[in-house]
């Protein structure tokens, strides 16, 4: 491990692949921006290409993040210091991601519902479904069905995401999805519903596709329910 | 003097005990005995359901009556089901600053600004603990525009002001740079749902003048 002789701080261009990978797991898990962006760059110096930086080390690491954060390990704050340690990594890596035409894994628009300001849930999920490839179209807060239906219009998007944290709200996501139904837009879209006050039951009431309890689990029912949804559209095209 | 040992018993969360304990001493419900859960629950909401089924089980044998002075308090309905299973009521609403305020006003007040943020004479006087403490935004000063970035003001429910608590709230919407505004709820609000759910047997209903009780004290 390489450490600077006048200090503790860990010289992160003197780590292997490897030891770098690690480390910069640990300061995504500690909230170090300045330690994630420094990370990042040697590695894309290195040559990693920026999908490599992204999948293997910052959203493996707010996996681990996450899945602390479901045993009571983390707490709220530390996963915010953690998401904006991603996003310092982030926010080199984009315009990278750009350029390199990555291929977009799917399409999602998110908001909160109408009544609810609460979007510190619904923004990890924003970065984290980012963070796997997916193209994110963030509607903001308190939105009211017509802003829903405006965007799923606009962009045609694969996964609606709705996001609340009121239990005085969490209810308009019912209410959201009826109006899918009625438009004939339900089946063409997959309902992803969270925040604090939800459950799975809740989710099936409202007629969810799914209730996902926090961001790392929301990247990976999207990325299941994309695929079967791709292998059925396979399976109707066979047929 | 009251004749009966307690029959009723109220498991209440934290930051609503000292207003009960008065409602309980003011009205002399002699027959009524409060126990409380910490009011930090309600910084992990999917915790509160089974420690108020434990405190359940553990009066059961002494309490004919249990009630738990408790709104849905962000369990999404889990805590509802619990108190099925158990065989106990709730106050109605899911906040409980919504039945000091009542209900319809509350709900109207939340239609027309969802950025309010709520303060009672409770977290007033707990807000550097509850609030500041327990969200990091003491060690991590960073943290408060991504919590309270959408709200636009304050408003406190008081249920028995003073100089002080009001000065403190004010310093908390300034702290959060946010409008204030002061609703003086008094406890009548929830007094009367305590009158209309719990058996008020070998009670004398003395009728609450908060002012008068405040000169008093």
């Amino acid at each position: 491990m390489a450490i600077d002789d006048n200090s503790d701080d860990i010289n992160l261009a003197e780590l292997d692949d490897k030891e770098l990978s690690l480390q910069m797991q640990d300061d995504l898990y500690d909230g170090l921006n300045e330690e994630i962006a420094e990370g990042t760059s040697i590695l894309l110096n290195r040559g990693w290409h920026p999908q490599k930086v992204l999948n293997e080390v910052l959203v493996e690491g707010m996996r681990i993040v996450g899945v602390d954060f479901r045993d009571g390990v983390l707490f709220v704050p530390e996963v915010l210091l953690s998401a904006n340690a991603m996003k310092a990594g982030m926010n080199l890596l984009k315009p990278l991601l750009a350029e390199t035409g990555t291929s977009v894994v799917g399409k999602m628009v998110i908001g909160t519902v109408k009544g609810d300001i609460h979007d510190i849930g619904k923004n990890l999920v924003s970065m984290m479904m980012e963070g796997a490839g997916f193209e994110v179209i963030d509607i903001g807060i308190n939105n009211p069905v017509e802003n829903y239906l405006l965007a799923i219009e606009e962009h045609k998007p694969d996964i609606l995401g709705m996001s609340a944290l009121l239990t005085t709200t969490m209810p308009y996501m019912g209410t959201v999805i009826e109006t899918l139904d009625k438009e004939n837009l339900r089946n063409e879209t997959i309902v992803l519903v969270g925040g604090a006050p939800l459950n799975e039951e809740f989710g099936r009431a409202v007629g969810a596709d799914a209730y996902c309890r926090d961001a790392a689990v929301t990247v990976e029912i999207a990325k299941q329910l994309i695929e079967e949804r791709v292998s059925q559209h396979q399976q109707s095209a066979i047929q | 003097m009251p004749s009966a040992a307690p029959s009723v018993l109220i498991i209440c969360c934290g930051a609503l005990a000292r207003e009960i304990k008065t409602l309980i001493r003011l009205n002399q419900w002699h027959h009524i005995t409060l126990t409380a859960l910490p009011a930090e629950l309600h910084n992990h909401p999917e915790q509160i359901p089974e420690a108020i089924r434990q405190k359940i089980g553990e009066g059961r044998k002494q309490f004919r009556t249990i009630f738990a002075a408790y709104a849905d308090c962000g369990t999404g309905g889990v805590l509802d089901q619990v108190l099925k299973e158990e065989g106990v009521e709730r106050l109605p609403g899911v906040h409980c600053y919504g039945l000091y305020a009542g209900e319809s006003r509350f709900q109207s007040l939340q239609e027309q600004t969802p950025g309010n943020f709520y303060l009672t004479d409770f977290l007033v006087k707990h807000f550097q603990r509850l609030v500041v403490e327990s969200l990091g935004i003491d060690r991590y000063p960073e943290l408060k525009s991504l919590y309270f970035n959408h709200y636009t003001q304050v408003v406190y429910f008081s249920q028995q002001p003073t100089e002080a608590l009001l000065l403190r709230a004010r310093e908390i919407a300034d702290q959060l740079l946010l409008d204030f505004t002061h609703v003086e709820t008094g406890l009548r609000g929830m007094e009367k749902i305590l009158e209309q759910k719990i058996p008020l047997r070998e009670s004398v209903n003395l009728s609450l003048n908060l002012d008068q009780h405040r000169r008093v004290v």
